[in-house]
Order: structure tokens, then C-alpha cells, then sequence
């Protein structure tokens, strides 16, 4: 309990922090630090799963992204800078938050005892599932169109994200060409992570099936190793038009669905399976569905096509 | 217990699953291909449409399908009822009427794959995709999940053309979007805490009156409300609107905006039956009024037709929400037995045929004459008299002029206000006409104008676009033809259905 | 008040933080931060209902850890495409923020279509 006030506090101070910080940088900083206290947060409410998730996603990838960023955006000159916002509209605003906060906390103490909760369905039906790990059932099983849903609205915010290059750079390679300095400390990071990383990242994807873990979060360290790769220049980003990326990125989706549409034939739903095959059709959907978010979550980071493919 | 899965129940997923399927087609065959998808999805979806709200008809019944065979609570639920089908209907001839128009402008030219082309198509059927979803689903995180397909389909297509000033409207409106959905979650999560369901149904049946619920659709309702663009969220509405090209404008006004609008009449009364209080109601049909009286003034200022129309849009919407007093506690009989109901849902399928003509007719006039000044459209109605004219009819349904679905909408709120005795609402609706005559006729007096100088026309604007804006045009004209009476497709569905005539 | 509550207290004190990183920085980046931060809040709450949930052997509920997983992912969709924006955008000349909110402002002529 001590450990959890103390949690908490600390993990306020740091978004505290992040908010009133006066350079970008710093912030940024405070939010990934932050993201890893709230992946201890989440390891204290019970929930490997999310803490995995959050500090791989949540604070890693989107630090990273957050990094990249505020280099880029700092490169231009800031008109507003040094715009002080009138201590009225400040005091006003510290109000309106602490009401919305305390309103929040007051709904949350009104909160019913005993709790609802889905558990004991989620336990019943698991064996039917073929899994152990009842959120990735419930991922991958009962709100299964959620997860399918959602790989969708990763590939609609990279094309989005692609679609902000300039129609002449159209086809190219995202991102910034990183120069490899083969005696330096970064080719060395990566040569010597990236091999024991992919490990990592498959062997996370494949006990998330009976232990904290799945593709999300083997996903987002294949994403990371890929990264690292083009960080240190060893290999290039692919440009945006070569035919094998753009089947890498559907190929999850794309089986998904079709095992979705063969639900029909064989347990007679969209995305129903039969119960002595559901294991082994999870299988096939998440080994696609994993490496397609990886290559997802890689470019999303990347960038839009920057350099043009000709020289 | 939802029940269970019904018949045709099917066609909900392929409504879903076809467009999306056309979107990964697209992406991975690349180039001219884009095109051929979505000219062969956009009739294949006109079919599940039209079959959707035949069998939705024929049985009299809401159509429900479990996905996975997982039923809720534990599970998915999609449902169909009549309010869904004729959305879903609109949904899809709009999105064939836009597709056709824009095949010359987003043509893909031979050779290597062109950037806008490929995107306009892909998100085009993605934002199908993600209305279907948004129409037919059935649970609240899933609808959080469709809602975010939908912000992600529509910001890239109003900075496609990448200029600064679309650029910067796109990013303003992605904030609002993600302030939106963060506080949906928000209500959603204390749902799930107090009920420990975020099915429609089952949260119908356990929900009651508490401060948590209270709080949870109040946030819901504000995140909806700044997805929606009612006043006061309505600052990225006009930029966006207006940036993107006429396709997309047309899309985004037409259809993207009226989808929170649908989720929170599905909150109002359908997660909560029964449990708004008239007082609360009042809140948002002023919300509408101010929309509706801004909206209309800031649009008779604009130099710029295309702003003009987005801001047309602002006033518009605002009328939808006025379906929330009138219908909310009616004195005896159901919400969906008044006038007001079916006035709502006609304004809002009429404002998106109507808009979606004007939007495309203002791209073609601008296409004609290089730019879109109102003081320069003299004589744009000599020379392109289709488009004016399809300019015309969508101003009569704006306007609420016979015969247009306007006129049946705006009609059936005016009734429903002086039913329920709340004739301040009749006041609105009737300033509102007149302002919206205001800045229609503006822009048709200066087209219809004789010009100074001879008009000289920068490209040539072939007649079978413009027949697509004709018929477009033409839709919100049938849309009159409705009768003036409570509907009883959209009673299908409702719980306790009794079907009740104009009171 | 048992360690779920107090992180529930955390959740509210989160999301007042994040709205008020949101009201007062006028840069977008820092708005976007917030905006994580608030999100942070919500998902909290979501993992503050699952371990009030906990039952039937699990420490916790596993569909809202679901759901907050999936929401994660979305978040990081949200927060790449707008960064992206944002880059894209301080990249033209003369345009490192938003206009000024202000009713009736109109953004500058361009092109029409």
C-alpha cells in the first residue's frame, strides 16, 4: 500500500512534470519516463499484459515518435514563444481541472461494490477458445472484430501518414538516410540487440498464448529492432511503393478476414471458430497479424517518403 | 439476453467487410488499381444496402448478428434497425454518386502510382467502412473503434492537396476528433465500471438513474458533440470542409459529420431509454439554435462560395439537434412516434444529398472559372446551367422549400414543436429558413448575373459530371415526396413498438 | 481505500493534469503530450474497473485490459498521424502553428478547389 501511494505519487509528480516544463525536449523526456512508471502502475493492478503494451508502445514508440518530432518541429522559428497566457484564462483553467478531476475521483469512489465484471464468462469459455491467456481470448476470440478493426485503423493512419508527402516524392524511402558508422557504438548496439531482439519479440508473440504477451507486444519489439536497424544505417527503409512491403502490410489483415469469411463455412459466423481447430486458426491469424503490425508500427515511425527514389 | 442472431444478419458484416477488403486490395495492388476497386465495390455495397433495408423491411424487425457466435455481454452484437438501414442506404448511393463524380478528378494517370489518386480511393471506401460500422454496431467500444476508422479516413482527405492552410485545418480537426473520442472512452469506461457491459442492449436493461451514468453519457454526449462540429466545437469544421477537394468536401459534410450525430441519438434513446429529462433535451436544442443562427450569419459574410457552404454545414447541423427537445419525454406515445423524430432523421439524410450537390457544383464552378469568388460567378449560369441549377434545387432543400426533403424535415420539426408546446423551437426553424434563403439566393443572383467582361473558362466541365450533381441534386428533391407523418420504417426496431401518427 | 481506488484517485488526477496541459500550451506538440496524458488517465480508469473486477482465479477483469490494449495501439495511430501532421506542417514557410482561434477567422486564399 505504501509502495502504491508512493507509486502514485510519483508517477503524478513526473506527468506534472511533462505538463509545465518549459522546453519540449524535457517534456518529452518526463512522458517516457512516465510511460515506464505506468507500466509498473499497470504490473500492480494485475495486468502484465497492458504493462508490456504500455511501456511498449505507449511510452517507447510514441517517446520515439515524440523525440523525432520535437527536433523537427524546433528546427522552425516558434512565433508564440515567449507569449505568456493572461493569469486569468491560467487561474480559470487550474479550476476547470481540478473540477473535472474532482468529479472523476468522486465517480470513481461512487463506483457499485461488488464490481460487474466479465471474468467468470471469460473463464468459461476459454477451453473453447484453446488458450490460456484469457486477454489475448478476448482479443483474438470474443472481440476478435475489434482486433481486426484496429490492425485496420493502423494501416488507414500509415497511409495517412504517407499520404502528407509531396506528390513528386510519392515512391519514395521514408525517413532521414542514416549514414552507418561501422566502427561506431550505435552499428555495434545494433548488430549485437537486433539478432537477440527478434528473439525476444517472437518469443513474446508466441507465449501470449498462455502467458502475458501476444502480438501487440512482439509486434512493437520487431517494430523496435527494425527501427534500430535503420538508425545505425545498416540497412535502408524500404520506399513506400515496392510490392513486397505493401503485401507485408496487408497479409495480417487480409488472413484475417479470410478466416473471418471462412467462419461461415466452418462454425457458421463471421470469425467463429470451431472449437477443435480454434488454436490453431488463432495461430495462423496472429503469425501474419504480427509481422504485418511490426512493418506497421516501423513506418509509422519512419515517416512520410521523404527522399525520392532516384538520385 | 439480446435475443437471437437474425436470418439476414450477414449482410451487417459484408456491409462492414467489403469496403474494408477493397481498401486492402487497393493498397497492395497499387496504381490505376485503387479505381477499379472502388468502382467495383461501390455497386456490389449498394446491393448489401439496398438488401439490408429490404429485409429489414420485410420482417419488421431489427436486424442482429453476434460476431464470432460470442454473444454479448461476453461478445459483438451488430443491429439493423430502421434507422440504421436508411442511413446505411444514404451511406451508400451517396458514396456511388461522389465515386462517379470524382473519376475525372482522381482519375490515375498511366505509369508510376500517383499519390492522391491512391488515397482518395482507399479512404473513400474506408470511410464507408467505417460509417457502415458506426450504423450497425452495437457496442460502445466498437463503436469507439469505428469512430476512429472514420477520423482516420476523413483528416488525410482534407490535406490531400497538401497545401499549408489544409494542412493546418487537418491537423485542428484531428485535435478536436481525438478530444472527442478520448472523452466517449472516458464515459464508456465508467459504464463498463458500473455495469459491467458496453453492450447497447444490455446496458438499456441495467442502466438507471445515477450520478455514474449521468457523467458517463453527459461526457459521451460533449465528445460526441465535438466530432458532430455543434456550436461551440464548430471552429474546424469551415477550414476543413472548405480546404478539402469537392469529392471529399461533399463526403465529409455529407456524411462523416452526421455519424456522431446517429451515436448520440443512439445514446439518448437507446442506452438510456427514458432517462433524459426534458430540461437536459433543452440544452442541446440550444446548442442547435445558436448553430443554426451563427452558422447562417457567418455564411451570408463569406467571400468564398466553398466557405460559404461549410458554414451552411455548421447551421444545418444544428437543426439535428434540435430533434433532441422535441423528441425527448414527448407527452404521451414513444421519442420515435413524434414528428420530431422522423423530421431529425429526414434532415439529416436530406442535408446529405443537398450538401454533397452543392459541395460538388461549387467544385465544378470552380473548376470552370479557376477560382471560387461569389462576386465573380456572374454568368457561370449561362455557361454551366445544369450545375446551377443542381446548385438551385439542393439551396430549395436547404431552405426548407417544397418539394424537398428539407421542406419535409424542417415541416415535421415545426409540428413537432407545436405539439410538445415548445414554440421557440418553430421561431428557429423559421429564422433559419430565411437566413439560409438569404445565402442561397446570394450566390444564385450573382451566378445567374450578367457579367461585366465576357466569362472566359479556364477548363471544361463535362456534362456527365454534371448530371451526377443533377442527380444527387435530384435525390433531396424525392426525398419530398415522403409523407408528412411520423415514419414507420424508422419505428422498426424500437423497443415497445407501437406505431403512433401525427399527434 | 485499497491500491485500485488510490490508482482510480491517480486516473482523475491524470486526466485534470492532461486538460490542462491542453487549455494552456498554444504550441500543438505539447497539446498532443496532453493528450497522451489524458488518454494515460483513461486507461487507467479502464485498468482501475479490471482489477475491481478480478474474479474467477484472474487478478483482474480481462476485457477492459483488452480494451485498453486496443486502445493503446489506437492512441499511438492518433498521436503518429498528428505528429506527422505537425512536422509536415512547421515545414512550410511561415506556418509553425495553428491560426488563432477566433470566430470568423478565414484561412488564406488559395487554391479553390
Amino acid at each position: 500500500m505504501v509502495f502504491d501511494a508512493g507509486l502514485a505519487v510519483l508517477v503524478l509528480g513526473v506527468a506534472a512534470w511533462t505538463i509545465v516544463a518549459r522546453d519540449t525536449f524535457a517534456a518529452v523526456v518526463g512522458f517516457i519516463a512516465y510511460g515506464l512508471l505506468l507500466a509498473l502502475v499497470w504490473v500492480r493492478l494485475a495486468a502484465p499484459d497492458v504493462a508490456l503494451t504500455e511501456a511498449a508502445i505507449g511510452s517507447g514508440l510514441t517517446g520515439v515518435l515524440l523525440l523525432g518530432a520535437s527536433t523537427r518541429v524546433r528546427r522552425t522559428k516558434n512565433l508564440t514563444a515567449g507569449k505568456e497566457p493572461a493569469a486569468a484564462l491560467r487561474l480559470a483553467a487550474i479550476g476547470l481541472c481540478v473540477m473535472v478531476s474532482a468529479a472523476i475521483a468522486v465517480l470513481v469512489l461512487l463506483l457499485p461494490e461488488p464490481a460487474p465484471t466479465l471474468a467468470a464468462p471469460v473463464a468459461a469459455n476459454l477451453a473453447a477458445t484453446g488458450l490460456g491467456n484469457p486477454v489475448t481470448a478476448v482479443l483474438m476470440a470474443y472481440r476478435a472484430i475489434d482486433t481486426l478493426l484496429e490492425v485496420v485503423v493502423l494501416l488507414l493512419a500509415l497511409l495517412g501518414v504517407w499520404s502528407l508527402a509531396p506528390d513528386r516524392l510519392w515512391g519514395g524511402v521514408p525517413g532521414l538516410h542514416y549514414r552507418a558508422d561501422p566502427d561506431g557504438i550505435l552499428t555495434f548496439d545494433a548488430q549485437l540487440l537486433v539478432p537477440i531482439g527478434i528473439l525476444v519479440g517472437i518469443h513474446i508473440f508466441w507465449v501470449g498464448s498462455v502467458a502475458p504477451g501476444g502480438e501487440f507486444q512482439g509486434a512493437t519489439i520487431l517494430a523496435a529492432m527494425w527501427i534500430l536497424t535503420t538508425l545505425s544505417g545498416l540497412v535502408d527503409t524500404p520506399s513506400v511503393s515496392r510490392r513486397w512491403l505493401r503485401l507485408l502490410l496487408i497479409a495480417g489483415p487480409a488472413v484475417f478476414v479470410a478466416i473471418g469469411l471462412a467462419g461461415f463455412a466452418m462454425a457458421g459466423a463471421f470469425l467463429a471458430y470451431p472449437i477443435e481447430h480454434a488454436k490453431l486458426l488463432i495461430l495462423i491469424i496472429e503469425v501474419p497479424v504480427t509481422l504485418s503490425i511490426a512493418a506497421m508500427l516501423a513506418l509509422l515511425v519512419a515517416g512520410p517518403p521523404e527522399r525520392s527514389l532516384h538520385r | 439476453m439480446p435475443g437471437s442472431a437474425t436470418a439476414n444478419g450477414f449482410l451487417l458484416v459484408l456491409a462492414v467487410i467489403l469496403p474494408f477488403a477493397g481498401v486492402l486490395v487497393s493498397l497492395a495492388l497499387g496504381g490505376r488499381n485503387a479505381e477499379r476497386v472502388a468502382l467495383i465495390v461501390m455497386p456490389a455495397g449498394l446491393a448489401i444496402a439496398l438488401a439490408i433495408v429490404v429485409a429489414v423491411w420485410r420482417t419488421g424487425n431489427a436486424l442482429q448478428y453476434f460476431v464470432g457466435n460470442w454473444k454479448p455481454p461476453l461478445g459483438v452484437a451488430f443491429r439493423a434497425d430502421g434507422l440504421s438501414a436508411v442511413m446505411i442506404l444514404t451511406s451508400a448511393l451517396l458514396i456511388c454518386g461522389i465515386g462517379l463524380f470524382a473519376r475525372a478528378q482522381f482519375s490515375t494517370p498511366r505509369g508510376a502510382e500517383a499519390r492522391a489518386p491512391l488515397v482518395f480511393w482507399t479512404l473513400l471506401l474506408a470511410v464507408w467502412g467505417a460509417l457502415n460500422g458506426v450504423f450497425i454496431g452495437g457496442d460502445l467500444f466498437n463503436l469507439y473503434v469505428a469512430l476512429e476508422l472514420l477520423t482516420f479516413a476523413a483528416v488525410p482527405l482534407v490535406s490531400l492537396d497538401g497545401r499549408a492552410e489544409t494542412l493546418a485545418a487537418a491537423l485542428r480537426y484531428l485535435l478536436f476528433a481525438l478530444l472527442g473520442s478520448i472523452l466517449y472512452l472516458l464515459g464508456a469506461a465508467l459504464l463498463y465500471g458500473a455495469y459491467g457491459t458496453l453492450d447497447i442492449v444490455l446496458l438499456s436493461a441495467r442502466i438507471h438513474a445515477q450520478p455514474v451514468a449521468w457523467a458517463a453519457i453527459s461526457l459521451m454526449t460533449v465528445g460526441l458533440l465535438a466530432k458532430a462540429a455543434l456550436y461551440p466545437f464548430h471552429l474546424w469544421l469551415p477550414p476543413a470542409h472548405a480546404g478539402a477537394p469537392a469529392p471529399a468536401s461533399a463526403l465529409l459534410s455529407g456524411l462523416v459529420v452526421k455519424a456522431p450525430f446517429f451515436l448520440v441519438v443512439r445514446l439518448w434513446f437507446d442506452v438510456m431509454p427514458g432517462m433524459p429529462e426534458r430540461a437536459t433535451a433543452q440544452i442541446l436544442g440550444v446548442l442547435g439554435a445558436a448553430a443554426i443562427i451563427f452558422g447562417s450569419v457567418v455564411a451570408l459574410r463569406q467571400a468564398r462560395l466553398k466557405l460559404l457552404i461549410a458554414y451552411s454545414t455548421v447551421a444545418q447541423i444544428g437543426y439535428l439537434f434540435l430533434m433532441f427537445p422535441l423528441a425527448v419525454r414527448p407527452e404521451g406515445g414513444y421519442p420515435w412516434s413524434t414528428a420530431a423524430w422522423t423530421g431529425g432523421i429526414l434532415q439529416a439524410i436530406s442535408h446529405a444529398f443537398a450538401k454533397a450537390a452543392m459541395f460538388m457544383a461549387a467544385g465544378l464552378i470552380a473548376e470552370a472559372l479557376g477560382h471560387d469568388r461569389i462576386a465573380g460567378l456572374s454568368g457561370i449560369g449561362r455557361a454551366l446551367p445544369i450545375t446551377v441549377l443542381a446548385f438551385g434545387l439542393s439551396g430549395l432543400s436547404l431552405m426548407g422549400l417544397p418539394p424537398s426533403g428539407g421542406f419535409v424535415a424542417k415541416a415535421m420539426l415545426l409540428t413537432g414543436a407545436v405539439a410538445e408546446g415548445q414554440w421557440w423551437w418553430a421561431l428557429v426553424v423559421l429564422v433559419g429558413g430565411l437566413l439560409a434563403g438569404g445565402y442561397v439566393f446570394l450566390v444564385l443572383a450573382r451566378a445567374l448575373g450578367d457579367p461585366i467582361e465576357p466569362l472566359r473558362l479556364s477548363a471544361q466541365v463535362s456534362r456527365r459530371r454534371q448530371a451526377v450533381v443533377m442527380a444527387v441534386a435530384l435525390c433531396a428533391i424525392l426525398l419530398g415526396f415522403a409523407p408528412l407523418r411520423p415514419s414507420d420504417f424508422l419505428q422498426i426496431g424500437r423497443p415497445d413498438t407501437g406505431i403512433v401518427g401525427l399527434r | 481505500m485499497n491500491a485500485a481506488t488510490l490508482y482510480g484517485l491517480c486516473s482523475a488526477v491524470l486526466v485534470g493534469l492532461g486538460l490542462y496541459g491542453l487549455i494552456m500550451h498554444p504550441e500543438p506538440l505539447r497539446k498532443i503530450l496532453a493528450f497522451n496524458l489524458i488518454g494515460g488517465g483513461v486507461f487507467l480508469l479502464f485498468g482501475v474497473v479490471a482489477r475491481r473486477g478480478a474474479a474467477a482465479g484472474f487478478g483482474g477483469d480481462p476485457v477492459p485490459q483488452a480494451l485498453v490494449i486496443t486502445g493503446l495501439v489506437v492512441a499511438f495511430a492518433s498521436t503518429a498521424l498528428a505528429l506527422a501532421l505537425l512536422v509536415r506542417l512547421s515545414s512550410e514557410p511561415g506556418r509553425a502553428n495553428l491560426p488563432s482561434e477566433g470566430s470568423g477567422e478565414e484561412p488564406m486564399g488559395g487554391g479553390p478547389l
